[in-house]
């Protein structure tokens, strides 16, 4: 170890099975101060955050995937294995590995701890769940397995934050002697001896687990009757898929109906400071570009958050009470109809939030041809950056006419379709690469079904807080940019003297929407909308923030006050409406998915298939659309 | 390996695998034997994985749901834990009446 690194904060890992409480514990420890670098929805990426422990040692904790060995299966679980073996290049490996086991499921749990020890590193072992192991009669002596397994053991209620004081001193306590070691021999450093287990070895670690379980645990407590008898009914073959639909179903309407009040208040706010601004400045280019650039353009964007996290609160809680297993599970046949792993279910549920964590999440899926099916896939889930677009031109061009008595109204039942038609697509698609270039058996599925839970408001709530930021993040810096450069393109050049029409046409944005119409005309689009097109590229959520820039400069007097809504449905063509709906539910990925990609699959290859796969869809759909809504109305 | 010897596997009284038990019943685990599964793992690997969720010689199961349609995959009670797993793989896993 270099006299540099000695600087550098002592780090801990936090390592255990999935559904250990190892996040819970992880935000016990650090709290606010942590930074995750990956998206949430599932745990694929390492998250750091860091503490001062009782005695002051500021003290670095990674939480690492979770997973039930060593031998890694898929791409997330090889991320545990290499920062636990030291294996990344830039980086020791940790100086100590806080194993997080439930104490309710102490058998599957202490087989890993077991494979850990024989890394010989310093470990402590945090018995989780305690409470919950007792309430089931569970007996277990801590003390007995502390000193069975030669690694000190501390009972904690991560959830709760209960028995994380014990924890802390013990970490001071591992850190002093682990520094005390590195002073002493300075091959601390060296890579951990490790080779694969072999079916007789884990057969040995087996043995060892039954007999630290026979010397330790006096009772082993109930099973968990109330997870069996709320499986009973929500894994039966009828209730429990007609319930898994209607917990989708509610999902979407949540995101239009909780979002609605949120999004009226930020609406008055976007209009408010417009009209501040507006009203402070002189006329001129900086107000323009403060008022149809960046507040128009940004402000659009932003009115989308509520949006956003009801489907991840969503997401998140049905993670957290573990129910997305069981989705899996009620789903791995049907899916497989086309051919796709069950586990797909969970990256595709959160590309309906953004396919960026959806691609992420399908390392959770080991089998590359499976994997590779899911990612190419999971862009056709209508992403809630397609909600501002949709949103847009329902409100535009769909009637608010309530059909069923008042069930449901006709803008909702669009929205439906539209959804419908992205799912639809993509198990079509799942299909044909599945039957062509993917060929080949299912990956095995061998899924823990962990036991019910009550989701913990404060995980929530920090899950919520960290994709809210990522958004604004997004909204501030790369939709502000795009913003103003859009805002510069669609006002200069200026309109000559004695000029007729809007300032717009004669600008470069005009200019590039006039050069790129013939292509964009037989699908029925205008050169406002392939303006907003180049961009939405970028972002999805950008077109719209574009087409109010282009409509807000082209509008003068009296239609300046209307609604970017009210000025869509008067200049464009119902059929022209629904081509740009059907482009959106095809439409090429932003640049930040197709990124994502080829740092998922190691290459530019399958980006560009991805691209040009739904470019040509969405230009057909269009095309036809357009076609058939000219012919029919 | 798969080589490993499992002396109850294959012909022993009542030999059946976890693959065709009915819900609600319950039996042991007597061996893992991954020969005549199709899968797409390297060959040994069902075997170890079935071994790291639970499925090893002496474990105690019992099928407590199957999904639709074709009563496939199914869920299983492993000891203290739930297990979902297809069919066609539980099918490497041979198990006796519990006693």
């Amino acid at each position: 170890m270099s006299v540099l690194d000695s600087a550098l904060p002592p780090r801990i890992a936090l390592v255990g099975n999935p559904n250990c409480g190892k996040t819970a514990l992880f935000n016990a420890l650090t709290g606010s101060r942590q930074k995750v670098a990956n998206y949430p929805g599932v745990t694929v990426e390492r998250k750091i955050g860091h503490f001062v422990s009782p005695l002051g040692r500021r003290v670095q904790v990674i939480d690492l995937p979770g997973t039930y060995s060593l031998r890694a299966r898929s791409p997330d679980e090889e991320v545990t294995r290499d920062v636990v073996l030291g294996r990344f290049s830039h980086e020791d490996s940790p100086d100590l590995l806080v194993c997080v086991a439930d104490a309710t499921n102490l058998r599957l749990n202490l087989r890993l701890v077991v494979e850990l020890k024989r890394l010989g590193r310093p470990i402590i072992l945090a018995l989780n769940m305690m409470d919950a192991a007792e309430k089931r009669g569970c007996r277990i002596d801590a003390a007995a397995l502390s000193a069975a397994l030669g690694v000190p053991v501390v009972p904690t209620v991560a959830i709760r934050r209960g028995g994380v004081q014990p924890l802390l001193e013990q970490i001071d306590g591992a850190m002093a002697m682990a520094s005390d070691a590195a002073a002493d021999a300075a091959e601390n450093s060296a890579p951990c001896g490790w080779s694969e287990p072999s079916s007789r070895d884990l057969r040995a670690y087996h043995q060892e687990v039954e007999g630290l379980l026979a010397g330790c645990v006096a009772d082993a407590g109930l099973p968990p009757l109330a997870t069996r008898r709320v499986d009973a009914v929500l894994l039966h073959p009828v209730f429990g898929l007609a319930f898994l639909f209607l917990v989708l179903f509610l999902m979407f309407q949540a995101v239009f109906a909780w979002a609605e009040a949120p999004m009226n208040l930020i609406d008055g706010a976007v209009s408010g400071l417009k009209d501040w601004v507006a009203a402070t400045l002189p006329d001129g280019a900086l107000r323009s570009l403060l008022t149809d650039g960046i507040i128009a353009g940004v402000g659009s964007v932003v009115i989308f958050l509520p949006q956003i996290l009801v489907l991840f609160f969503f997401i998140l809680v049905l993670e957290a009470t573990g129910y997305l297993a069981r989705a899996a599970f009620l789903l791995d046949r049907l899916m497989g109809g086309v051919g796709l792993h069950g586990r797909a279910f969970i990256p595709l549920l959160s590309s309906f939030a953004c396919a960026v964590p959806g691609v992420m999440a399908a390392r959770t899926i080991e089998n590359r041809a499976d994997r590779l099916a899911t990612i190419m896939i999971a862009p056709l889930m209508t992403c809630s950056a397609r909600l501002p677009v949709y949103t847009l031109l329902i409100a535009a061009f769909v009637p608010d006419r309530p059909l069923l008595g008042g069930l449901v109204g006709l803008p909702g039942l669009v929205m439906f379709a539209l959804y419908a038609a992205g799912i639809l697509s993509a198990l079509a698609v799942a299909f044909v690469l599945k039957g062509t270039v993917f060929k080949g058996a299912r990956e095995p599925l061998l899924m823990e079904l962990p036991a019910y839970r009550l989701p913990n408001p404060r995980d929530i709530a920090l899950g919520l807080f960290e994709r809210a930021k990522v958004f604004l993040a997004r909204a501030g810096t790369t939709i502000f940019a795009l913003m103003i450069v859009m805002w510069f393109l669609a006002s200069f050049p200026g309109a000559p003297e004695g000029a007729t029409e809007p300032a717009i046409q004669y600008s470069i944005a005009g200019m590039i929407g006039h050069a790129l119409e013939p292509l964009l005309a037989p699908i029925g689009f205008t050169w406002q909308i392939a303006v907003a097109l180049v961009p939405g590229i970028a972002a999805r959520e950008v077109a719209v923030g574009v087409l109010g820039t282009i409509y807000a400069l082209s509008e003068s007097g009296d239609a300046l006050q209307s609604s970017l809504a009210g000025a869509l449905a008067a200049s464009w063509s119902l059929p022209t409406a629904l081509s740009l709906l059907a482009w959106y539910v095809f439409a090429p990925q932003c640049v930040a998915t197709l990124s994502v990609v080829k740092r998922e699959t190691n290459g530019w290859f399958w980006p560009a298939v991805m691209f040009a796969y739904m470019i040509t869809l969405a230009y057909g759909a269009s095309f036809i659309t357009y076609r058939v809504a000219s012919a029919l109305l | 390996m798969s080589g490993h010897p499992t002396p109850e596997t294959g012909q022993s009284p009542g030999g059946r695998h976890l693959g065709e038990l009915k819900k609600g019943e319950r039996a042991r685990v007597t061996g893992v034997d991954e020969r005549g599964v199709v899968t797409t793992l390297p060959e040994g690997e069902l075997e170890r994985r079935m071994i790291e969720m639970g499925l090893v010689e002496g474990s105690h199961v019992e099928v407590l749901h199957e999904a639709f349609p074709g009563r496939d995959p199914i869920a299983i009670r492993v000891n203290e834990h739930t297990l979902a797993l297809r069919r066609a793989e539980a099918r490497a896993v041979l198990v006796a009446p519990a006693a």
